[in-house]
């Protein structure tokens, strides 16, 4: 909302500065957003009297001017306008003034020869029009050598956010009142220009939707001239800037404005019959003033007369009833609508207008005689007519809140203590009323007031906010307490396990392209797809962490990054079987690039492999507290994994703790990547947490007796996993094998077809007493047996 | 005599002239050997007289002493010699590079994130979560923003298609607020937490993401006021930026869900092009800005999360943790945040072991 000082001090009687002005404005919750003050703008140019006129010696289009500019001695100043004439009396830059609209310093010259003084000035250089045919004209009684920012009246405009809480204050009226509460100055009353009224309206007006259109109000003025408006109203609304169109309609902005009270004004000839508030027929059409064509349905309002919708009501009046330089009758409209509604039908239609805003925040319901009159007074006096009286329909609401309110809350919650007495000033000066025993009637503009915290926020925002002390709060005796959750420790942790891994940790967009969605969704969990996306790269909800850390991958290698080990912690989005939202905690993990580049020592760079997938995925994991021993490597990590080489962790054969791999040729295609890369999810909500976990560890003490170690190499079929096999020896002797790793894998030259060689470091530990060969005799037999029911033997 | 004095004097010679192991064992076994003549003289001294044997032996264990002392000294020096030379053969290059171990990092939403949950925790606030998958009751309705506010227009709301059991429209939380009320709802009152986490707008430019950061903070107990407001974030932003001349202003606003709400703007300076946050925004060279909107929780608010507005009351207040985090670290690129950028996570990113802690302090300086 934008208005200049002087339209301010038409209503606030003050002797504020503009600065001590807007810092009252940003104290009380009225935000200064800016302060345009012209006349530091227009500061250098000046009234002038131009004395003679002759022609330039040297050049045909030029004059040579002699300008009284207030400052004695005449000034000498050459100039091009061809209206340029002696006796006029226009504006003149001086030397040092800068021109608004071009920014170039004035200063003095000569020009073709003859020394020139400044410049006489343009609208449009002056910025204050598009005239740019001649210089300035000034009526004769412009007093030479005042400033003439001062002259034109272009003062200060200031610029405020006003909450939506607040439609009282979208009207400037508004603003002076909270000032005046303020203690900034003295709240003028309205100054009602009088008429009189003669006559019944002539037109009959209802609402036949009392709901929507609880009071419509209206007038005839005959005999109007429409035209232009005077200069003072043409200022004030451009201060707000709002262009000046015609008298009657800048009279209704005026009104809206000033008051923050919309109005409508028809050209009645352009009327038949009565004029009515209802809803709309589904379907019937107007053309509204922007010249748009809107399709109306039965939940919104208009006024319409017998033919046609004229109004969509409370938004935007229609093109085809509007007031013209020939309009002579009018009918003036003041109505109170539903503000819940006219928000619906502007939120349908997407329309949005001055009005709008005001009916549906909700406009003051006190105020329609007052505007009604206001505006007839202002139309007499500036367009002349005669005014018929008053016809109303419907009522607006007229039962003020009563709030019963303890002063003593003030303290108790907005923390600062403010007598009583002037506790009632603050809230009388904002129209509230007190009674003796803190019965606050509230206003009817005050729509926001909805209890006694709304009291205490009037009081202190006037009181001062600043006034308000820090107050401790109260904390817990000792030490404070620990607070994370055991997810949130376990997300800590990972994310400082995967950074210490030489991971970087990435943040990416919750929402994927539709088809980078898809690729990774799972087929039974339909995605979560937005209606409105802000565009079609951000539409789909992630049901996996991987496609975004791919697609950064993607951007790092299109940007020459010869490796991204990118890892995020976030969430997947799922469906609950109620289909509410179902958001599992994830890290993902992208390993795209050289592992290591080349080097002296390592020759080739080398490439990721799903080992280094496998490593960090288990290392990750024991991070997280899972019992990576008892974890079992399966598959089916998905479509997105290339199938032979990726793999699952569980615990279980449903518990999935992780994916891992290499991600699948087609799947690095689809999001046009060059291979190979390797990925990880680990799902954390998967992870089992701890169960009665304490301090204390489990008793332990390092046996006293070395471990030995035996080697076995055994062929076992090709298609064996080594795993199955290490499990088996590793239970072959559950008291005395304490490890069991595997030192070669071969197949080819030597090894039988369809076979494969796998070598085996068992580690035993002996317990109270030393190993006996037969001991280990006997151990050695329990691990070839072990290995033989997987089809492996011994090999020689 | 004389015979083994210059036998040993030629031995001595002998080994001292040795240039190599193998030449000291050819002296050795010469002397000390089980053939040596050393060796063998000791031999005759079993068959002589006790007066020969007095008169013999002496020379002869005095030949072997030093001839031994002389091979032991003489090996340790070509030892000594060989590995000085093996050493000097195995000689590197020590100027080449070693293998490189990649270095990784922590985002600084995340950093920020924990040093927030630090710094409330000493103040008795525990971290709640809630789903960013919301309906409209919770990031609307209960917020005191019913289906015709002008509010919830305000909010560029991003909406599923899809819809509650129950009817109510699907969307994505437009900040972290919803998770008040589920808290309260759980929880019950009193309470004290903070909910950060990823909230959305549908708007995009220079300084807007359609997905940001919010904390959220939530204080519900008997008496809790204003001052207390103020105080709790005065601490916290003295804690956040280690320093004490941090200075707030608060100017009131309006939100639906507090009641009275008030805007949260802190004193800066610009040094260097950048803004640094400190000293009061009036002073010289100095301005306010907007931190966050806060205020005292609305009692329809309470009422929406079960409890009682007469018994119960307190204040909430919500925090962009992008922006804290730029003001603080010194980023200038809301986007780059989202970006994944090794080069950019490398250097705005944290070490692992940057964990924020109150006895080193929540920040990691440069």
């Amino acid at each position: 909302m934008k208005f200049s000082l002087t339209w301010l001090k038409d209503y606030l009687e003050t002797d504020a500065t503009l600065a001590e002005i807007c810092d009252a404005l940003n104290a009380i919750g009225l935000e200064v957003e800016g302060v345009e003050d012209p006349a530091e703008r227009l500061a250098g140019f000046r009234v002038a009297h131009v004395l003679t006129a002759a022609r330039h010696p040297d050049a045909d289009k030029l004059q040579v001017l002699t300008v009284d500019a207030g400052d004695g001695a005449p000034l000498q100043v050459v100039c091009g306008a061809p209206n340029a004439r002696a006796g006029m009396k226009g504006v003149l830059g001086l030397p040092g003034a800068t021109v608004p609209a071009s920014g170039m310093v004035l200063k003095k010259s000569a020009i073709r020869g003859i020394e020139s003084n400044g410049m006489m000035c343009s609208s449009r250089e002056l910025e204050l029009g598009d005239d740019h045919d001649g210089i300035i004209e000034l009526p004769e009684d412009a007093p030479v050598g005042t400033d003439f920012a001062v002259y034109h009246g272009s003062d200060p405009v200031i610029e405020v956010a006003v909450t939506p809480n607040r439609p009282d204050c979208m009207g400037v009226y508004g603003i002076a009142r909270d000032l005046a509460a303020k203690g900034l100055g003295t709240l003028k009353p309205i100054s009602m220009p009088a008429f009189a009224a003669s006559g019944a309206c002539p037109v009959e007006i209802r609402t036949d939707d009392p709901e929507g259109c609880p009071a419509f109000y209206g007038r005839v003025v005959k005999g109007v001239k429409n035209g232009r408006s005077p200069d003072w109203l043409q200022a004030r609304l451009k201060s707000a800037g709002q262009r000046p169109i015609s008298l009657l309609v800048d009279l209704t902005n005026y009104l809206m404005l000033g008051f923050g009270r919309p109005a409508h004004v028809y050209d009645l000839a352009k009327l038949s019959g009565a004029v009515v508030a209802r809803r709309a027929q589904e379907g019937e059409e107007v053309m509204a003033l922007n010249g748009k064509t809107y399709t109306l349905d039965a939940e919104m309002v208009v006024i319409a007369d017998e033919r046609q919708v004229h109004d969509i009501a409370g938004i935007m009046g229609g093109e085809d009833s509007g007031v013209s330089e020939t309009t002579t009758d009018v009918l003036l409209e003041i109505a109170y609508f539903d503000p819940a509604r006219i928000g619906a039908t502007g939120r349908k239609l997407g329309l949005s207008s001055d009005a709008r805003t005001r009916f549906e925040r909700g406009v003051d319901p006190a105020f329609l005689d007052q505007g009604l009159d206001l505006l007839t007074g202002l139309i007499v006096e500036l367009a002349g007519g005669k005014p018929s009286e008053v016809i109303r329909a419907g009522s607006p609401p007229s039962q003020p809140k009563v709030l019963a309110f303890d002063p003593g809350l003030t303290l108790r919650l907005g923390g600062v203590a403010v007598p009583d007495a002037e506790q009632q000033r603050i809230l009388e000066s904002l129209g509230f009323s007190v009674a003796s025993d803190w019965r606050v009637t509230c206003p009817l503009r005050r729509h926001d007031i909805e209890g006694p915290a709304d009291l205490v926020e009037e009081v202190v925002r006037i009181h001062g906010l600043d006034k308000v002390a820090s107050v401790t709060l109260p904390r817990a005796e000792g030490v404070a307490r620990p607070t994370a959750t055991p997810l949130q420790k376990l997300e800590r942790g990972l994310r400082r396990a995967a950074a210490a891994s030489g991971l970087n940790e990435a943040v990416t967009w919750s929402f994927l392209p539709v088809w980078a969605a898809e690729h990774f969704a799972a087929d039974d969990q339909p995605l979560w797809v937005l209606a409105n996306p802000i565009s079609e790269d951000m539409k789909a909800m992630r049901p996996s962490l991987l496609p975004g850390l791919l697609m950064a991958a993607k951007r790092n290698a299109d940007r020459g990054a010869a490796s991204s080990r990118l890892f995020e912690i976030g969430r997947r989005y799922f469906r609950r079987s109620d289909g509410l939202s179902d958001e599992r905690p994830t890290l993902g993990i992208v390993l795209a690039g050289e592992k290591t580049p080349r080097g002296w020592q390592s020759g080739k760079a080398r490439a990721f492999d799903a080992y280094d997938a496998k490593a960090l995925a288990l290392q990750l994991l024991e991070a997280a507290g899972a019992p990576i021993a008892n974890l079992m490597v399966m598959g089916e990590a998905g479509a997105q994994f290339h199938p032979g080489q990726s793999a699952t962790l569980r615990l279980g054969p449903k518990m999935v703790l992780a994916r891992f791999g290499m991600v699948h040729p087609a799947t690095l295609k689809a999001f046009d990547m060059d291979g190979p890369v390797a990925a990880i999810e680990l799902f954390l909500d998967a992870i089992p947490p701890k169960k009665n976990a304490v301090f204390a560890r489990p008793g332990f003490t390092p046996p006293a007796l070395q471990a030995v170690t035996r080697d076995f190499a055994f062929l076992v079929p090709a298609a064996l996993a080594a795993g199955d096999l290490v499990r088996a020896v590793q239970g072959a002797d559950k008291a005395f094998i304490t490890g069991v790793r595997v030192f070669d894998v071969f197949a080819g030259q030597g090894v039988p077809e369809g076979k494969k060689s796998i070598a085996l470091e068992v580690t035993l530990q002996p317990g109270e007493a030393s190993f006996k060969d037969a001991d280990l005799k006997a151990i050695a037999e329990k691990v070839v047996a072990a290995a033989a029911k997987l089809g492996g033997e011994l090999r020689g | 005599m004389t015979d083994i004095t210059s036998q040993t004097d030629a031995a001595l010679a002998a080994i001292a002239a040795a240039a190599s192991l193998e030449a000291l064992e050819a002296q050795r076994l010469e002397t000390l050997g089980k053939k040596g003549w050393v060796s063998l003289a000791l031999k005759t001294l079993g068959g002589m007289s006790p007066q020969e044997r007095a008169a013999a032996a002496p020379a002869i264990q005095s030949a072997r002493a030093s001839i031994a002392a002389a091979l032991d000294a003489k090996k340790a020096a070509l030892e000594a010699a060989a590995l000085e030379e093996q050493l000097a053969r195995e000689t590197i290059d020590l100027t080449l590079p070693a293998p490189a171990v990649p270095k990784g990092s922590v985002h600084p939403v995340s950093q920020v994130m924990d040093e927030l949950a630090e710094i409330f925790a000493d103040l008795g606030f525990a971290v709640a979560t809630g789903p960013e998958i919301e309906d409209d009751w919770h990031n609307f309705t209960a917020l005191n923003m019913d289906e015709t506010h002008p509010a919830r227009a305000m909010h560029d709301t991003f909406y599923f298609p899809d819809k509650t059991a129950d009817g109510k429209d699907v969307l994505l939380r437009t900040h972290t607020s919803p998770v008040q009320i589920r808290a309260m709802l759980e929880q019950g009152a009193p309470i004290r937490i903070i909910a950060p986490g990823r909230v959305y707008r549908s708007d995009s430019d220079a300084t807007h993401t359609p997905m940001f950061h919010q904390v959220e903070g939530l204080v519900v107990d008997k008496d809790i006021h204003l001052g207390h407001l103020k105080w709790t974030l005065e601490t916290f932003f003295k804690a956040f930026f280690e320093r004490e001349d941090i200075v707030l202003r608060l100017r009131p606003s309006y939100f639906p869900f507090t009641e009275p709400s008030v805007e949260v703007d802190v004193g800066y300076a610009t040094e260097g092009g950048r803004r640094v946050v400190g000293g009061h925004g009036d002073a010289p060279g100095h301005a306010w800005m907007e931190l966050g909107g806060s205020g005292m929780v609305n009692a329809r608010v309470l009422e929406f999360a079960g409890l009682d507005p007469k018994q119960w009351q307190g204040f909430a207040f919500g925090l962009g943790i992008d922006r804290i985090a730029m003001l603080k670290y010194g980023m200038n690129d809301l986007r780059a945040f989202f970006d994944g950028d090794p080069r950019w996570l490398m250097h705005y990113g944290f070490s692992p072991f940057d964990q924020p802690t109150l006895s080193a302090g929540v920040g990691a300086r440069a």
